[in-house]
């Protein structure tokens, strides 16, 4: 690549150099550590009022005494709880009904209005009633995230299915092939990869609905945390935990993308060796 | 008149425009007038205090809304959604379109803003209300952090993948950097921008409705809050509805504006799929 | 025949002067010497056809000449500058001509777009542009996108581009290579229609032998990679050429069993200095 590009006459060309990924890797560390250093000396020097933001040492010391309590760990517990079972219902309920919608054209055709409606409907618009129906419990934050997060999954899935090439499922049909040969064969290698995309998406809309539910309606867990320490005035305490559910964030998006990569992988080597 | 010529006529008319048309509309609303239907009459005379009948939504709705409510709370919640949101448009497009052309930037800034994109956007309500209380900047800089993220990734990637032989063909004709800037790399990028646009859209109507709902003396969040506590149904109801309505006609809105700054991306798209 | 690289008094209508030009590909651990010394002068008005094997480097030429690619060695100057960044008044037909249209740009948009840049002004860019689309005989599709085109319009259109620019000089890479024969055979005489009327000089590259000479006044036969030129040849057919009469004349036979037997000689490894 850097071969690409003609010498730019230009006091900022180091800009638009082009990197190798040992560069690439120092320059993300660099990154990182201005940015903590940033977190911790901004806060010390009054640029940001320390009331507010305090340094960075105080904010991880207040994570360590919080990593220290039980109750971190049953909240951080409550919140994977309540995401897994969240974001198991609303798989089940997307492939399902995606197959169905993606799969039959009159299914297809009759609800795709309906679900044009429903979508653009923000889950949250439902906190009201899934307080008064199931008050701070578990049951409220799963009605929000389950209504958020089954769109991606349906959508994605039913995608998937109108994608199985119809030769191929002529094909099965006209060779009598049990029902359940052609569902594996025919069906699941076509629907898988948009399936882990759907998958993807869901599993971040849950954990942000989770926590968020946890915020407003106060089910137990890490945003319940969150508001008591704010509550309480414990400022640091709140950032950490902040903190905590960006970690939170990102180890789902980092697992949820490698298992992506080796569902992939895998069809893509079983794709082969199908056409062979 | 023979039974195959009866056949052939049947389907003659079936194919024929006006059955094709007669068929697409009723596939639009054939399953919302059944849902709502039924939803009126299984409601009619409900006796669940939490469920109350339809009709009762739909007259609670325009003493609610319609006696001043739309302009003193929901106008100004729109407003801040709108505003907030085009913060995020404009940074994010612009700080995208930078760091997606320069790659010493992003391999510096890549991992920081992995992190922070992480970040459940809500948990950012009790921090900003320790800057900002809890008034409207409160509310826009939310709504506009959290939209940040999805647009300024999708830049970032949509800039990325600008063709290289375009670039060339740019730099060949020497297009000026506001040429570069608006004909190369915004449309060349739109694509990945209108999707993280949608995303952002999604996130910023549920942090509207979220940090009205959390912290806020005003605001159409606040009012269904407000409704749900003093166990007004109806109206809680109808305000349920009016934000339904609310993600409707912005998810309406994009669409067109998608449908005419995508026409290109779209028929290009569909030439290649034919082409192949 | 041999040019001293220490030449560098210039006679005054050379217009694009390469001396001693390298380029070596700076992959990790492999550089690959795609260019070992190319050293030759094109004069005003001419048109000058390079040819040689796939993979010669070609195309490294090209964007070496157009400021696109930074030489290892050597130098290129257009009218005595050297050529840093693309240089005003050159003209660019890429080989992946498709990818070099804007998709998001009409044909008559495409081709005006390097005269807007130019800041000439708006009526100005409309005639030029309409003419331009005229010599092609594209005008009756001015309002459309480039994806609605066959791949021999859309070739027509980049060349449009590049006539509407009136450049000095003119560069193609191989830009027939991938239309039918019909088309291809048009649009040679096209090119030599263009060069004729508008004085244009031309450096045309391509693989196939017979476009070189059928086109060009003189072709400059490349070895294979690493690079260097095998022969000079000029090409002494009459002005008025046509696709049946000129093919078939004995001097065309003779030009191409020469030119043949060089790039075959190029094929096999020959170095130029080495006996023949
Ligand atoms: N960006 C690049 N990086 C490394 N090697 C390259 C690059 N571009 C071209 N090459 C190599 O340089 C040689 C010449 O390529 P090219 O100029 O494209 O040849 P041609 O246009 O004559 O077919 C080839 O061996 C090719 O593999
Ligand atoms: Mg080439």
């Amino acid at each position: 690549m850097s071969n690409n590009v003609a010498t730019r006459r230009s006091w900022l060309w180091f800009l638009w150099t082009p990197l190798n990924a040992v560069q690439r890797a120092w320059a993300g560390v660099a990154g990182v550590v201005v940015f903590l250093v940033c977190l911790q000396v901004l806060p010390l020097t009054g640029a940001v009022d320390p009331k507010h933001t305090p340094p960075l040492s105080e904010v991880i010391s207040a994570l360590v005494s919080r990593l220290a309590t039980p109750q971190f760990w049953e909240a951080l517990l409550n919140t994977l709880t309540t995401w897994g079972i969240g974001l198991g219902i609303s798989v089940a309920i997307g492939v399902v009904a995606g197959l169905l919608i993606g799969g039959i054209p009159v299914v297809r055709e009759f609800t795709a209005s309906t679900i044009e409606f429903l979508r653009p409907i923000p889950s949250v618009a439902f906190i009201p009633l899934a307080v008064l129906l199931y008050g701070t419990g578990r049951d409220a934050t799963l009605l929000l995230i389950i209504y958020a997060a089954v769109w991606q999954m349906l959508i994605q899935v039913s995608y998937g299915a109108q994608d199985v090439d119809p030769v191929a499922r002529d094909t099965a049909r006209s060779y009598r092939f049990p029902k359940g040969f052609t569902l594996i064969n025919v069906v699941v290698p076509t629907v898988l990869p948009y399936a882990v995309t759907g998958f993807r998406l869901s599993a971040s809309v849950a954990l942000i609905l989770a926590i968020t539910g946890e915020l407003i309606i106060g089910t137990p867990g890490l945003g319940k945390l969150i508001v008591i320490a704010q509550e309480s005035g414990a400022v640091a305490s709140m950032y950490a935990l902040v903190l905590v559910t960006g970690f939170l964030g990102l180890a789902v998006n980092v697992i949820v993308r490698m298992m992506e990569r080796r569902v992939l992988h895998w069809h893509a080597s079983v794709r082969r060796e199908g056409m062979k | 008149m023979s039974a195959t010529e009866l056949v052939r006529t049947a389907r003659m008319k079936r194919d024929s425009g006006i059955g094709k048309q007669v068929r697409k509309v009723l596939a639009v609303v054939a399953l919302p007038i059944v849902l709502i239907v039924t939803w009126w009459f299984s409601s009619a005379g409900s006796q669940n205090f939490f469920f109350p009948p339809l009709e009762q939504i739909v007259t609670a709705f325009q003493p609610t809304w319609f006696t001043g409510a739309i302009e003193t709370e929901v106008l100004p919640s729109v407003w801040r959604l709108l505003g907030g949101y085009l913060v995020a448009g404009v940074i994010g497009i612009g700080l995208g379109a930078l760091l997606g052309s320069s790659p010493v930037l992003r391999a510096f800034t890549e991992p920081a803003l992995e992190f922070l994109r992480a970040i459940p956007p809500t948990v950012m309500i009790p921090i900003l209300i320790l800057f900002l209380g809890i008034g409207a900047e409160m509310r826009v800089v939310v709504i506009a952090i959290g939209a940040l993220w999805p647009i300024l990734l999708n830049t970032i990637e949509g800039v990325r993948a600008i063709d290289e032989v375009l670039r060339d063909t740019a730099r060949v004709y020497r297009l000026t950097p506001m040429m570069r800037f608006s004909t190369l790399i915004l449309r060349g990028a739109s694509p990945q921008i209108v999707t993280g646009a949608r995303q952002g859209l999604s996130v910023a109507i549920i942090l509207m409705v979220i940090s009205e709902m959390f912290a806020a003396q005003d605001g159409i969040g606040f009012t269904i809050i407000r409704f749900q506590k003093s166990y007004a149904m109806p109206e809680m109801w109808s305000g349920i509805l009016l934000l339904g309505v609310l993600g409707i006609v912005l998810s309406l809105i994009f669409k067109l504006f998608e449908s005419i700054s995508l026409k290109w991306y779209f028929g290009l798209r569909q030439s290649q799929r034919g082409g192949n | 025949m041999t040019i001293s690289d220490s030449v560098s008094v210039q006679s005054p209508d050379v217009l694009l002067q390469v001396r001693g030009l390298r380029k070596t590909y700076e992959v990790r651990n492999d550089p690959i010497e795609a260019i070992r010394r190319l050293t030759f002068d094109i004069h005003a008005g001419d048109l000058v056809c390079i040819v040689g094997p796939s993979g010669a480097g070609k195309t490294t030429l090209l964007r070496s000449l157009a400021g696109l690619l930074t030489p290892s060695g050597g130098s290129a100057k257009l009218d005595g500058e050297e050529i840093v960044e693309p240089p005003k008044g050159m003209a660019v037909v890429f080989q992946e001509y498709a990818r070099s249209l804007f998709p998001w740009l009409t044909i008559a948009q495409n081709v005006a777009l390097p005269l807007k840049a130019q800041g000439v002004d708006r009526a100005t860019r409309a005639e030029k542009t309409a003419k331009a689309l005229e010599a092609v005989g594209l005008a009756d599709v001015a309002k459309r996108y480039p994806w609605q085109l066959s791949g021999g319009m859309q070739q027509r259109v980049a060349l449009a581009r590049a006539v509407a620019y009136e450049p000095r000089i003119l560069l193609m890479d191989e830009p027939f290579a991938a239309v039918d024969a019909q088309t291809r055979a048009d649009l040679e005489d096209l090119v030599r229609n263009l060069w004729h009327r508008l004085g244009l000089t031309v450096l045309f590259v391509t693989h196939d032998i017979d476009e070189s000479i059928y086109l060009g006044q003189r072709v400059l036969v490349l070895s294979n990679r690493p690079t260097e030129i095998l022969d000079d040849i000029a090409i002494n057919l009459p002005d008025e050429r046509d696709q049946l009469t000129t093919r078939n004349e004995p001097e065309f036979a003779r030009l191409r069993a020469e030119v043949y037997e060089r790039v075959q000689q190029a094929k096999a490894g020959r170095r130029p200095g080495d006996a023949a």
